[in-house]
C-alpha cells in the first residue's frame, strides 16, 4: 500500500503557510482511507523548513533539498518530484493549489501519465474511494470527481478549504528522510532575469475600516462615479474586483481578491460582483458583507450578511441617499 | 513568426446554468456562448506578436459543431486560418485526454509558439496548456502579463505571482504559454473582419487525422471522471432584503445600524 505525500511550497527557504493546510488535507485523507502520511519538502537550503513540517503529525518528512531547485523554475521541480514518486511509488500526492503548482504540478502528471484533480474544496469517502469536491464554472457549481483507473493521484487543494491550524501536531517530531534524486541531467530551460513587486500600493485597502467595491456589473468605466459617490457616504475606500482593474476602469491597486488586496474591513459591500473564488479568498473574513446583484445565484450572496438582488443601477443611488440621510450628511 | 492559440468555447459569464437529465453535465440548450475569457486574451496577444514580427495565428479549438460560433470569432478578431478538433471521440474529455489532443495537432502545425488561456471559466483546472506543454515536449510558463518579441531563438515574458509579485523570465521556442486575463484590451472584431472570416480556412479534424487512437482521447482517454454536477447547498445564506428599491435599501441601512452596528 503506497503513502500519501503532502508536499510543502517553499519560499526563501521557508515553508509557505498554505502548505499546512496541505498537511491538514492530507491527515484527513490519510484517516479516511487508513494510509500513512508524509509530507515531502522541495527546494535549496530548506532544511529548517523540514524541521518545522516536521512537528505536524505525519510519518516522516521527504526533503528534497537540492541547489537547483533555487530560483524556482518548473523543470528542475517536475524532475525531482518524478524521481521520487518513481523511487517510493506514492498512491496520492497532494498540493496547495498555488501559481506555482499551476505552473508545474501538471507537467508532472502528464510526465508520470497521473491524474490530476486540481482546485479541490472538499472531499469524502465513498466504499473506500475517495470523492473530490470541486466547484467548475466560475464556483456556480459543485462538482463531485473520482479518478479513472488505479494508478498515480494528485490532487490540489483551494486556498482556504482545509485550515492550517487543524494540521494536528505529533507527540514528537517525524524523523527526516534525505530523499536521493540526481538533477544533474537535467536541463533547466527557463531562465529568471528579475523577482519584482510592481508598484508599492499606494492605497493600502487592508486598512479600510469600509470598503465598497465594484465588479464587472458597472458596465463600463463611466458608471464608476455611482459607486465612488456611495463609498464616499460611508465614508469608505473604493476598491473592485479583477475585470475592473484588467479594463483599467480602475488602477491595479484598488484590486481585491488573490491577485489583488486581501482585506478584512468592518463594512465591505459587493456591488456587481458575482463572487468567483479568487475575489471571495480576498474578502470573505470581512465583518459585515453586504453584496448586491441582479443574479438571485451569484456566489457572493453564500458569503454575505445581507443581500439586495436587483439592478444596481437604481438600487446604488437608492442606497446613497438612505445612507446620507441616516448620517445627517 | 507561427502562433497556435488554443480557444475554448464557454457559457457567458452571466449565463443562467441549468444541470442536464444525467446529472452530469450543463444543458447547453439556448445558452449564449463566448471565448472563454482567458483565450480571447491569448487571442490578443497571438495577433499583437504577429503583428508585430510578421506571421501567422491559427486558431485551435476542441469542440462540437456549436463551438463553430467561437472559431468564426476568432477569425473575425484576425486569426489567419482555424482548426476545429471536432469529432465523437473528443467529448467528455478532461484535460488530460483534451491536450493530448490539442498537443497533437499543435505538433503538425510545427508553431514558435503556442498560446492558451490561463485557466477555463467552466471547468477551471488550469492544467491544459502545461500538460500539453508536456506532451509537446516542450518549455512552457504561466500566468504571462507581458511578451517581448523573441529575439534569437528564447522569448522574454512576464510572470504573475502571488501577492502583487511579478517575474521576468526567459525560455527558448518553441514554447508554450498560458496567459493571464489583463494582459492587453481586446480588440473588437470589427464588420471587415467578420465578413473576411467567412472566407477563412477552418479545418475539420478528427483523431485519426492526428494520429491518435479514439480509445485514447475524450471520455475513453480520462484519469479522472466527473461523477455528479449540482447546485452547491448555500452554508450561510445572506438575508435578502426584498421589496421594491425604497424598501429594500431602507430595510439594509436599517440592518447596517441596528443589527450589525457599522453606521
Amino acid at each position: 500500500m503506497g503513502a500519501i505525500w503532502a508536499v510543502t511550497q517553499t519560499e526563501k527557504g521557508e515553508a509557505k503557510g498554505i502548505s499546512f493546510e496541505t498537511i491538514a488535507a492530507g491527515q484527513k485523507l490519510a484517516a479516511a482511507l487508513g494510509k500513512p502520511l508524509e509530507a515531502v519538502v522541495l527546494g535549496a537550503g530548506v532544511r529548517g523548513a523540514a524541521e518545522k513540517v516536521a512537528v505536524r503529525k505525519v510519518e516522516r518528512v521527504r526533503l528534497i533539498d537540492v541547489p537547483k531547485l533555487d530560483p524556482y523554475t518548473p523543470d528542475p521541480y517536475t524532475a525531482a518530484l518524478q524521481q521520487a514518486i518513481e523511487a517510493e511509488k506514492p498512491d496520492f500526492v497532494l498540493f496547495p493549489h498555488t501559481y506555482q503548482v499551476r505552473d508545474w504540478v501538471p507537467r508532472l502528471a502528464a510526465a508520470l501519465d497521473a491524474g490530476f484533480v486540481s482546485d479541490v474544496v472538499d472531499f469524502r469517502a465513498e466504499g473506500g474511494e475517495p470523492v473530490f469536491v470541486r466547484q467548475p464554472y466560475q464556483g456556480k457549481l459543485n462538482a463531485d470527481y473520482v479518478f479513472a483507473g488505479t494508478g498515480l493521484r494528485l490532487v490540489s487543494f483551494q486556498a482556504g478549504a482545509f485550515l492550517a491550524d487543524d494540521a494536528a501536531k505529533g507527540d514528537s517530531a517525524a524523523e527526516i528522510v534525505e530523499q536521493a534524486v540526481d538533477l544533474s541531467g537535467v536541463e533547466v530551460r527557463t531562465q529568471v532575469l528579475d523577482t519584482f513587486q510592481e508598484v508599492e500600493n499606494k492605497v493600502d485597502l487592508s486598512r479600510a475600516d469600509v470598503i465598497v467595491a465594484v465588479g464587472r456589473g458597472i458596465g463600463k468605466q463611466e458608471n464608476l462615479g455611482l459607486i465612488e459617490e456611495l463609498a464616499a457616504a460611508l465614508g469608505g475606500q473604493l476598491a473592485a474586483s479583477r475585470p475592473v482593474c484588467d479594463n483599467e476602469w480602475l488602477p491595479m491597486d484598488r484590486q481585491i481578491g488573490s491577485s489583488g488586496q486581501t482585506v478584512a474591513p468592518r463594512l465591505y459591500l459587493a456591488v456587481g460582483i458575482s463572487g468567483a473564488i479568487q475575489h471571495l479568498v480576498g474578502m470573505k473574513n470581512s465583518g459585515t458583507i453586504v453584496a448586491i446583484n441582479k443574479d438571485a445565484n451569484a456566489p457572493i450572496f453564500s458569503v454575505a450578511d445581507y443581500g439586495i438582488v436587483g439592478d444596481l443601477f437604481e438600487v446604488v443611488p437608492a442606497l446613497t441617499a438612505k445612507v446620507r440621510e441616516a448620517r445627517g450628511a | 513568426m507561427k502562433i497556435v492559440v488554443c480557444i475554448k468555447q464557454v457559457p457567458e459569464r452571466d449565463a443562467r446554468l441549468r444541470i442536464a437529465l444525467d446529472g452530469k453535465s450543463v444543458d447547453t440548450t439556448g445558452v449564449a456562448t463566448e471565448i472563454n475569457e482567458s483565450d480571447q486574451y491569448a487571442l490578443e496577444a497571438g495577433l499583437r506578436l504577429a503583428e508585430g514580427a510578421g506571421g501567422e495565428v491559427v486558431a485551435l479549438l476542441l469542440g462540437p459543431d456549436q463551438a463553430e460560433e467561437a472559431i468564426r470569432r476568432a477569425l473575425a478578431m484576425g486569426a489567419a486560418r482555424a482548426i476545429h478538433l471536432n469529432d465523437a471521440a473528443f467529448q467528455d474529455g478532461d484535460a488530460s485526454a483534451t491536450a493530448k489532443a490539442l498537443a497533437a495537432a499543435a505538433r503538425q502545425e510545427a508553431p514558435d509558439l503556442v498560446l492558451t488561456g490561463l485557466q477555463s471559466d467552466d471547468a477551471g483546472w488550469s492544467q491544459t496548456g502545461v500538460l500539453l506543454a508536456e506532451r509537446l515536449g516542450w518549455p512552457s510558463a504561466t500566468l504571462i502579463m507581458e511578451i517581448e518579441q523573441p529575439a534569437d531563438g528564447r522569448i522574454k515574458v512576464k510572470r504573475e505571482l502571488e501577492s502583487g509579485w511579478f517575474q521576468w523570465i526567459t525560455l527558448p521556442l518553441p514554447a508554450v504559454l498560458t496567459i493571464q486575463s489583463g494582459i492587453y484590451p481586446v480588440r473588437y472584431a470589427t464588420l471587415k473582419g467578420i465578413m473576411g472570416a467567412k472566407k477563412k480556412e477552418m479545418k475539420k479534424l478528427g483523431p485519426l487525422d492526428l494520429g491518435l487512437d479514439p480509445g485514447e482521447v475524450g471520455a475513453a482517454g480520462r484519469r479522472v471522471e466527473l461523477h455528479r454536477l449540482y447546485v452547491p447547498v448555500k452554508t450561510a445564506q445572506a438575508e435578502i432584503l426584498g421589496g421594491d428599491v425604497a424598501t429594500a435599501t431602507a430595510a439594509l441601512v436599517d440592518r447596517l445600524q441596528k443589527e450589525a452596528k457599522v453606521l
